[in-house]
């Protein structure tokens, strides 16, 4: 990942040289947030974030975006993705979606494991599991591929859901917002969405156009912090793989 | 069936991330029932199962809590027919949460209250870890004080042991700690030497807690390793 983030620094440097435009650093998940707040207009939101590299519970307090819960091992699209090459699952369009799509048709709930440690989560248990499992199972036709994919959703989706929901208590937050590439699987969506009508909660979620990365999330975030005041300055211009989300003071809230 | 008909009745006090909690008597005595009713998002199957579990789980960390002499609410009576815990309640107390955050408001006399606090908590969560209860679910929310009936000293009431189980590894009580490191400092913006004066009591407090820290600073690695990319 660090290649191309810094070929796409030097075209950055080198567009606002040529055009005379401000720069601006954006961290990767601010981008998410942003982007999921303009499109959905929730106010203050929990912000349940899940992609292929990441697993976080965020929510907003005194000019940050604090994580109250996250992933103590691999990231939820990570468990997915390799999931699907164990049982040799396509990965065209995208493997969680196909994930998806097979799980509508599984009928068989299979026990996996669940971990839950207050906020955070852990995946890496669920994965070693059914990677150990999963063939097994199948040839001694104990379930359809199509079961397995609807287990593990609904295993690690739940999981999602409630440390989302004990974030929301913990805060008194009455908004989700859903953001990142898993973000966009309709059936974490509807859990998600059942758990706030029980408690009288809203949620916002979008579809694959804002959810997977996009360029403009990057520019609504770098909007918000222009209009703040900020500006990067071209030999303060650097890249990282390891820029945390409560990192960045949020200069364009209150 | 006599319990959710008694619940129709009661005051519902919160909706918390686990259930609902009222308020009720309990043979003249009040007390707190704490509900966990069905949740609807997740598949029937698991969802019986998690909810028999923590219901179990709860109360027996709870015993095995008191018999150490960590306060916790006394268990008046438990309803597995309806997932239904009766709770003694903890009068006149207020969460750490909400105590930290007046504390901090209010610039006199707050300091020597919070260093106090931290001590406190520090020494009974080594207790507790003594007895190879992890809790699970530690957070600022989830620890009440209240000033005991003979003196002015704070008393730390631990609650919500849902997530609770029996474990003598120091890796599981390291993620424990890691677990209220994170909601502390998150739901406490700029607390860390609180925090650290918190471990220090820890520290000290227990004869095994070395290897425990060893294993928090090996967890916070794992967190810090993780790509902010993706």
């Amino acid at each position: 990942m660090g290649a191309p983030l810094v070929t796409v620094a030097i075209v950055a440097r080198t567009v606002a040289q040529l055009w005379g435009k401000p720069l601006l650093g954006v961290n990767h998940c601010i981008g998410h947030i942003e982007m999921g707040r303009l499109i959905t207009k929730a106010n203050n939101p929990t912000v349940l974030y899940v992609s292929g590299g990441n697993t976080q519970v965020i929510a907003y307090s005194q000019r940050r975006y604090r994580i109250f819960g996250e992933t103590i091992d691999i990231a939820v699209g990570n468990c997915l993705d390799r999931f699907a090459r164990v049982i040799k699952i396509s990965n065209d369009p995208s493997p969680g979606y196909n994930i998806e799509q097979l799980a509508k048709r599984g009928k068989r709930y299979v026990e996996l494991p669940y971990t839950v440690k207050g906020m955070d989560v852990s995946f890496s248990g669920i994965l070693s599991y059914i990677e150990e499992a999963a063939n097994k199972m199948l040839s001694a036709d104990q379930c359809t591929p199509e079961d397995l994919c609807f287990s593990l959703q609904e295993t690690v989706f739940a999981m999602l859901v409630e440390i989302t929901e004990r974030a929301m208590a913990h805060c008194g937050s009455q908004e989700v917002l859903i953001v990142g590439g898993v973000g966009c699987n309709l059936r974490l969506q509807e859990m998600m969405g059942v758990m706030c009508q029980e408690r009288g909660a809203k949620l916002f979620a979008t579809n694959e156009r804002f959810c997977i990365d996009n360029g403009a999330m990057i520019a609504q975030a770098g909007w918000e912090m222009f209009r703040s005041g900020q500006v990067t300055q071209l030999e303060d211009s650097w890249i990282t793989q390891r820029y945390r989300t409560d990192e960045v003071e949020v200069t364009w809230r209150d | 069936m006599a319990t959710l008909q008694l619940l129709r009745g009661a005051e519902m006090l919160k909706q918390g991330a686990e259930g609902r909690v009222y308020r009720a008597e309990f043979l003249g005595k009040p007390a707190v029932i704490k509900q966990r009713f069905p949740k609807r998002y997740r598949h029937p199957e698991l969802d019986e199962k998690l909810t028999h579990r923590r219901t179990m789980q709860e109360v027996r960390s709870i015993a095995r809590c008191r018999r150490a002499g960590i306060s916790t609410p006394v268990v008046y009576f438990v309803d597995y027919s309806c997932s239904c815990i009766f709770l003694e309640e903890i009068v006149d107390s207020q969460t750490v949460r909400d105590f930290i955050a007046s504390a901090r408001r209010s610039s006199s006399r707050s300091d020597q209250e919070l260093q106090r606090l931290a001590e406190l908590t520090g020494r009974i969560l080594a207790k507790m870890h003594d007895e190879d209860v992890i809790h699970g679910d530690l957070t600022t929310s989830n620890m009440l004080l209240r000033r005991s009936a003979d003196s002015s000293e704070l008393e730390l009431v631990l609650i919500d042991f849902g997530l609770s189980y029996i474990s003598a590894l120091a890796e599981d009580k390291g993620v424990d700690l890691y677990v209220l490191e994170k909601a502390f400092l998150s739901t406490h913006p700029n607390t860390e030497p609180l925090f650290q004066q918190l471990l220090g009591s820890y520290s000290a407090s227990s004869k095994k807690s070395s290897a425990v820290i060893k294993k928090l600073e090996e967890v916070r690695l794992r967190g810090r390793k993780r790509s902010m990319v993706g």
